[in-house]
């Protein structure tokens, strides 16, 4: 339910070097280009989005993987 | 939080150590000093390993290897590192490799019967990851491996491969094909004797001169059979940083601790000398050994979390950013602390460990414990470490 707005924020702050367009929600964003760099813009441009904190257990590659997976971590914190 | 993993250890371990501990006594002592003015390769220490099987030691037993752990090769990198911290290192470092291929080609046949001739033969195999033109991140590649029909051909200009000349295969990142993006890695088996070595750089380094670091431009063919299955960031991920940043910490304990055997020796000489006066020098003994106890503890730490996350099975386990941190951390400390035991037992052995016709001469190990910090700089890991620390929030 959240995957357009995640989406917007991944094509404005995960700085990819393929076209976000290109992306289905599965598609793997690490090897479209997010790097760890990257994935801080993105953890903090989604936490500040909806409020939320991301808990040490939930950082990995796992959680940063998708915008499937973005979904599913904001879904169990917003919660 | 999971509870907090203990070392783990083969049960032949203490027996093998033994036997480690008279290789380094008999073969390996003996041929430091100069293994280290000629900046040599230390066969003589090579000859005695591989007579005992242990370049096949991290292949597992279905295999005809030892089968022993991450915890068990962390002990014996500890050990050689007492006795010449470049046969260590090169052990240390052909370690890594040999954990690449079993962590990551066990389901293939080719690289199956690969490890059978590893046990068989006793290889040695280096590793080319830096490239002219990259700077020091392993995570990109200018040149790429290029496969048509059953065949590869790989180029690759290396600033540094460590002792190449000695090796008899080399594992070697690349884009994974022409039109792959500089981070869109594989690693390549390359044998030695597919393989042309034009030396475009020596090595006369303060340190670690037994290494024979010398860079070189690399001409290879092969059997496309030799590209590893799946991609490097895998590899990386799971076997290539965590395991470098182990064995090495442990090794660098080894060569502090041998520091530290020294200053004991000295501080009892002089206890020896006016029985019933404790020497000043015993304080900086006590300083001292609370320094090796946090080194020591630190690779402990990480030992017993990687040797965990391997047996879990669990992919996911090496891409916790927390464990990142933690071997991060674990690499820069260690690296600090190898320089800081060295100096402090420096100060306690006095002129004596300053002295190269000492018994009790500390220079190779000085000279040796600098090079920790720069091989794979701490201040590149740290940056890459400062993006996760905005991340954590310390739950």
């Amino acid at each position: 339910m959240y995957a357009d707005q995640i989406r917007e924020i991944v094509a404005k702050h995960a700085r990819l070097s393929t076209d976000v367009t290109a992306l289905t929600n599965d598609s793997d964003l690490y090897a479209a280009g997010l790097t760890s760099l990257t994935t801080v813009n993105l953890m903090l441009a989604i936490e500040e989005q909806f409020d939320i904190e991301f808990p040490d257990h939930m950082l990995g590659r796992k959680t940063f993987g998708s915008i499937q997976a973005l979904c599913e971590a904001v879904e169990e914190l917003v919660a | 939080m999971p509870s907090v993993p203990t070392m783990q250890l083969h049960p032949d371990l203490p027996a093998l150590l033994e036997k480690v501990h008279a290789i380094g006594r008999n073969v390996v002592a003996p041929h430091a000093n100069e293994v280290d003015r000629d900046a040599r390769f230390p066969r003589e220490s090579f000859d005695a390993l591989k007579a005992e099987k242990l370049l096949s030691s991290y292949i597992p037993s279905e295999l005809g290897g030892m089968g022993l752990s991450i915890s068990d090769q962390s002990k014996i990198c500890e050990a050689l590192a007492h006795y010449c911290a470049s046969t260590a290192m090169i052990y240390a470092m052909h370690q890594i490799q040999v954990a690449c291929i079993v962590h990551h080609t066990m389901h293939n046949e080719f690289f199956r019967a690969y490890m059978r001739e590893v046990v068989d033969k006793q290889y040695l195999i280096a590793s080319a990851t830096t490239e002219l033109g990259i700077g020091g991140d392993v995570r990109s590649s200018l040149c790429a491996v290029n496969v048509e029909g059953d065949t590869f051909t790989l180029d690759k200009q290396a600033p540094v491969i460590s002792y190449a000349a000695s090796a008899d295969a080399i594992l070697v990142t690349c884009r994974q094909s022409p039109e792959a993006g500089k981070n869109d890695q594989s690693v390549v088996l390359v044998r030695k004797e597919n393989l042309t070595l034009e030396e475009i750089s020596g090595w006369d380094t303060m340190g670690f001169r037994g290494t024979c670091s010398n860079g070189y431009s690399l001409r290879s063919r092969g059997d496309a059979r030799q590209v590893f299955p799946g991609p490097y960031a895998d590899i990386h991920r799971k076997t290539q940083q965590p395991y470098s940043h182990i064995v090495w910490s442990s090794l660098w304990l080894g060569l502090a601790q041998s520091a530290m055997n020294n200053a004991r020796a000295s501080v009892r000489a002089e206890a020896r000398k006016n029985p019933g006066t404790l020497p000043p020098s015993a304080l900086r003994l006590a300083e001292l050994d609370a320094v090796l106890f946090s080194m020591r503890a630190g690779v402990q730490q990480c030992v017993a979390d990687y040797h965990q996350r391997l047996l879990s099975n669990d992919e996911e386990a090496f891409s916790d950013f927390g464990f990142n941190l933690r071997v991060s951390n674990l690499k820069i400390r260690s690296s600090e602390l190898v320089i800081e035991v060295v100096s402090k037992a420096m100060m306690i052995c006095g002129i004596a460990s300053y002295r190269n016709d000492s018994k009790l001469s500390l220079n190779r190990q000085l000279r040796d414990a600098y090079g920790a910090a720069l091989m794979v700089n701490n201040d590149r890991i740290l940056g890459q470490s400062s993006a996760i620390q905005i991340m954590q929030k310390g739950d």
